[in-house]
């Protein structure tokens, strides 16, 4: 068994797909048209068969009350991995990406957060440990 | 409830102390604060509460922008309590 998809909740799915494969740097794996939306999913590049990410609608009205309840307490949905947290930081604030959370030395791991523009918080995460 | 209620609770102290460290901070990035820098580990509920405490008496401000509410801290009305028992005057 493997993690083949996970799923965040997007205000507006193409401003969804600009983010994650412009500023973030993922590549699309899967968009296909059903109706009204899309099933549309981004992975990284890196690892083409790795776990993708599905940029998943908020048709249902439980979402919107429950990503903006996160959103409001400054709580990441989601968790990337990268090697350097302050350079990604730079680089990203400097592309106008907003940050609620700069880097912060957390014991074993350094971490920040960001706005992904469509209603999630996303932590960047450095292991050091 | 006054500013010595409100400082009366070490974690509201610990909240003061992280704002003081940077301000504008999220709830969840002070409770991140809270458990790495002095593992405390109340909920997110209970620390929240701690702000509205805070902020009651006017040593927390926070603020709304856009989609995120950011805390701040304000040190006035600390004034309070020097204003009741003066400092020495060598003192500061």
């Amino acid at each position: 068994m493997r993690l083949q998809t996970v799923s965040i909740f997007v205000d507006d799915q193409q401003r969804a797909v600009d983010f994650y494969t412009g500023p973030l740097g993922f590549t699309v794996a899967a968009d296909v048209p059903l109706g009204e939306h899309r099933w549309l999913t981004v992975v990284d590049p890196q690892k083409p068969d790795g776990t993708q990410l599905c940029l998943e609608p908020k048709a249902h009205p439980a979402v919107p009350p429950f990503t903006s309840a996160l959103a409001a307490d400054g709580i990441p949905y989601l968790v990337l991995g990268v090697d350097d947290v302050a350079a990604e930081h730079e680089r990203l604030q400097a592309a106008g990406v907003v940050f609620t959370q700069p880097p912060l030395e957390m014991g074993p791991v350094i971490t920040a957060v960001l706005d992904d523009t469509v209603g999630n918080l996303v932590q960047l995460a450095q292991f050091t440990g | 409830m006054d500013v010595y209620q409100a400082l009366a609770d070490s974690t509201r102290r610990l909240l003061l102390d992280e704002l003081s460290q940077r301000d504008e901070q999220t709830l969840f990035e002070l409770c991140s604060r809270l458990a790495v820098h002095h593992a405390v580990t109340s909920t997110r509920q209970a620390v929240s509460q701690h702000l509205a405490a805070l902020e009651s008496v006017g040593l927390v401000r926070s603020e709304r922008r856009g989609r995120h509410k950011f805390h701040s801290i304000d040190t006035t009305p600390l004034a309070a309590i020097t204003d009741r028992w003066p400092l020495p005057e060598d003192v500061r």
